[in-house]
């Protein structure tokens, strides 16, 4: 994140309610709509009041009718608008896949060029005082899978207010996904427009012993980690991948190539997941000329409880990350370490609802 | 769709006479093995197509079904690239990667096909929302089977669309079977006439064997709906000839009585319009017609195959 002279600082929601206000003010062909985007709430702030700014017609709520909503919204991206939807929970678009999958994602290479579909989806996975085993679901490497689909997973402010940008400017549908534990995390943010180019990972933090990978709000856990390591004498890089599809698996390989250790740490399940898709990508740009040590952390394989015991063994945490990074690096055998205490505010401070 | 020149029953004699002959001439094709692709034929539907499309204008936004060929050609959509693209040829309307269940002509708003039942009805009524927002005096028309009306996305799409008062006139074919399943076994209740008047939406059914009735009230459908008068509903009895996919007849199934169809073929809306036309229109319509076969033919033999890097083209727009 580059540091600026104003050193302006907003919350994630705040960069993701600025993008998208100045792309709505920038471009009439730019709306909102989604359950809940106009209510008092204005979805945690990040559409609230854009139906009085730009009218009704431009910010609107929808029946609760997932499937038939993203499917007006390809429709009305088919004739050159360029909606914004949003869903609360990330749960839910389960109940949009048919659109996604088979209509947005394939119309441009069905139709050999003839249409195109410029459609965002923001989607926000849960977690925390109590979402439980259906309003915590991280589905990204599901729209991963899809050609034809680009997926987003900003984790700075600075990357949410690009990365939507981005999006909203890009011709293609674009799913951004948002986790509700980044939505007051605070960073400095330009006043000015800019984009996230697709398919470049950031490195939060440069080190020299283990790559860390985190994705979305784990990235921000695997930089706790990273300070949590520093005790046992180890030097962590911390990559966000940013851009999930595409995925830049360069500077991830490069970074593997020079600490010959990798831990991938999602915001989701293991099997089948973003995790599985960026060690063996990995592997195959390096494995050949670079012997790696690999590891991947997520959510525990079974649905979310909702009781808070529960729920802390379910994810991964600054201490299980740095206790398996230091396994990873001084090996199985070495003596044993138990790293300090953080606290990750975002979540202990969650008080939602929702 | 084409000059209102001509008589109603001309013009829609015309467009059911190419209908009907180009897809005799797939099936005559079907056995050389050059359409490499399913076809889902519209003979003994062609009144449907070509009576909504009659009335609307190239600026009137059309979504379909993969049963799409009639309403292609009812559209104005281009013959010989139709034909090149059930080819797999590059001149095809999709340069080979839609095949005949994903016809699409953007050149007069024929906005592609989709094979999965339903899922084209609620981008058709994203589409009017668009031209809603675009103060557009276009229409949209979502053609759909009965079948389609059992899902639940055509339920949210009919009450969205009620909602928005948008402009979009809904067409069912009801053609009774969702493949070999009537409709009822699949339909509770007093109907969709009734199911769309729940949703606010004015409703209306034409029988079978009534092609200038069909022509006459799809023409006050889409005039309220160009009024700015919200959506209709059209119910379009209709029946289908051949197999649900390929070219063949599907008697040895058993799951129609034969007389059901025989009745259907001996009630020929193709007939009935044709009647009323003297001998030497519909010769001249017909000599016109089969040379626009014939040349969509020869120019999708003539047409050569995708390049293969083309495999990765389009992917992402732009």
């Amino acid at each position: 994140m580059s540091l600026r002279a104003d050193n302006r600082t907003l919350t994630y929601g705040e960069a993701v309610f600025e993008a998208t206000r100045s792309e709505m003010a920038r471009d009439p062909s730019v709306f909102v709509m989604g359950q809940g985007v106009d209510d008092a709430r204005g979805m945690f702030g990040t559409t609230l009041g854009l139906h009085k700014e730009f009218g009704s017609e431009r910010s609107f709520d929808v029946p609760l009718a997932e499937d038939a909503m993203t499917g007006v919204g390809i429709g009305a991206a088919l004739m050159g608008m360029r909606p914004i939807q949003v869903h609360q929970r990330m749960d839910f678009v389960l109940l949009c896949m048919n659109q996604i999958v088979n209509m947005a994602s394939k119309m441009s290479y069905m139709f050999s060029g003839a249409h195109k579909v410029p459609l965002v989806i923001r989607a926000i996975i849960g977690r925390s005082w109590g979402q439980g085993a259906q309003h915590s679901q991280a589905f990204h490497s599901y729209f991963m899978h899809i050609p034809g689909l680009r997926v987003v997973a900003p984790t700075t402010p600075h990357d949410a207010k690009g990365c939507l940008i981005q999006a909203i400017r890009d011709d293609n549908p674009v799913i951004m996904i948002e986790h509700r534990m980044l939505h007051n995390v605070k960073g400095v943010v330009p006043p000015e427009s800019y984009e996230i180019a697709y398919g470049k990972a950031r490195v939060l933090s440069p080190g020299k012993d283990i790559t860390i990978v985190g994705i979305s709000h784990m990235a921000l856990e695997c930089v706790r980690a990273k300070h949590l390591l520093e005790d046992a004498g180890i030097d962590a890089e911390v990559i966000d991948p940013v851009s999930l599809s595409p995925l830049d698996i360069s500077t991830i390989a490069a970074s593997v190539e020079r600490t010959g250790r990798l831990l991938v740490v999602d915001t989701g399940w293991l099997s089948c997941g973003a995790s599985s898709e960026i060690l063996s990508e990995t592997f195959e740009r390096i494995g050949e000329r670079r012997h790696f040590v690999a590891k991947r952390l997520g959510y525990l394989p079974t649905p979310c409880p909702t009781t808070k015991i529960l729920e802390n063994l379910y994810y991964p945490s600054p201490q299980s990350i740095a206790q398996a990074t230091y396994r990873l690096v001084r090996g199985e055998n070495a003596t044993a370490w138990q790293p300090g205490k953080v606290d990750s505010a975002e979540v202990a401070e969650f008080r939602g609802p929702f | 769709m084409e000059e209102r020149t001509n008589s109603p029953a001309a013009r829609l004699y015309r467009s059911m006479y190419l209908i009907r002959r180009v897809e005799e001439e797939i099936i005559r094709l079907y056995p050389t093995d050059k359409i490499k692709s399913p076809v889902h034929l519209s003979i003994g539907q062609e009144a449907v197509s070509a009576a909504v499309c009659d009335h609307l204008e190239k600026s009137d936004v059309l979504f379909g079904t993969y049963r799409g060929h009639a309403l292609y050609l009812a559209k104005g959509g281009d013959v010989p690239r139709m034909m090149a693209e059930l080819y797999g040829k590059v001149d095809g309307c999709a340069r080979g990667k839609a095949g005949s269940m994903h016809l699409v002509d953007p050149s007069v708003n024929m906005m592609g096909t989709s094979a999965v039942v339903a899922t084209g009805i609620s981008n058709a009524v994203g589409a009017a929302l668009a031209l809603k927002m675009q103060k557009s005096k276009a229409i949209v028309v979502c053609f759909f089977g009965e079948g389609a009306t059992d899902e639940g996305a055509w339920h949210e799409s009919m009450n969205f669309a009620s909602l928005r008062k948008l402009p979009i006139l809904f067409v069912c074919e009801n053609n009774f079977y969702a493949i070999y399943s009537h409709v009822k076994d699949r339909l509770a209740g007093p109907g969709l006439q009734a199911r769309s008047n729940a949703y606010g939406i004015p409703a209306e059914l034409v029988e079978d064997h009534e092609p200038m009735k069909l022509h006459e009230r799809a023409g006050a459908a889409v005039a309220a709906v160009r009024r700015g008068d919200g959506p209709r509903f059209l119910e379009c009895m209709t029946y289908r000839w051949r197999d649900h996919v390929g070219p063949g007849e599907d008697r040895v199934h058993k799951y129609r009585p034969d007389e059901e169809l025989n009745a259907k073929i001996e009630g020929d809306n193709l007939k009935i319009v044709g009647d009323l036309l003297s001998a030497d229109q519909r010769k001249s319509i017909e000599a016109a017609e089969e040379k626009r076969v014939a040349d969509a033919i020869a120019f999708a033999e003539a047409s050569t195959f995708p390049e293969d890097q083309e495999v990765y083209d389009h992917v992402f727009a732009g």
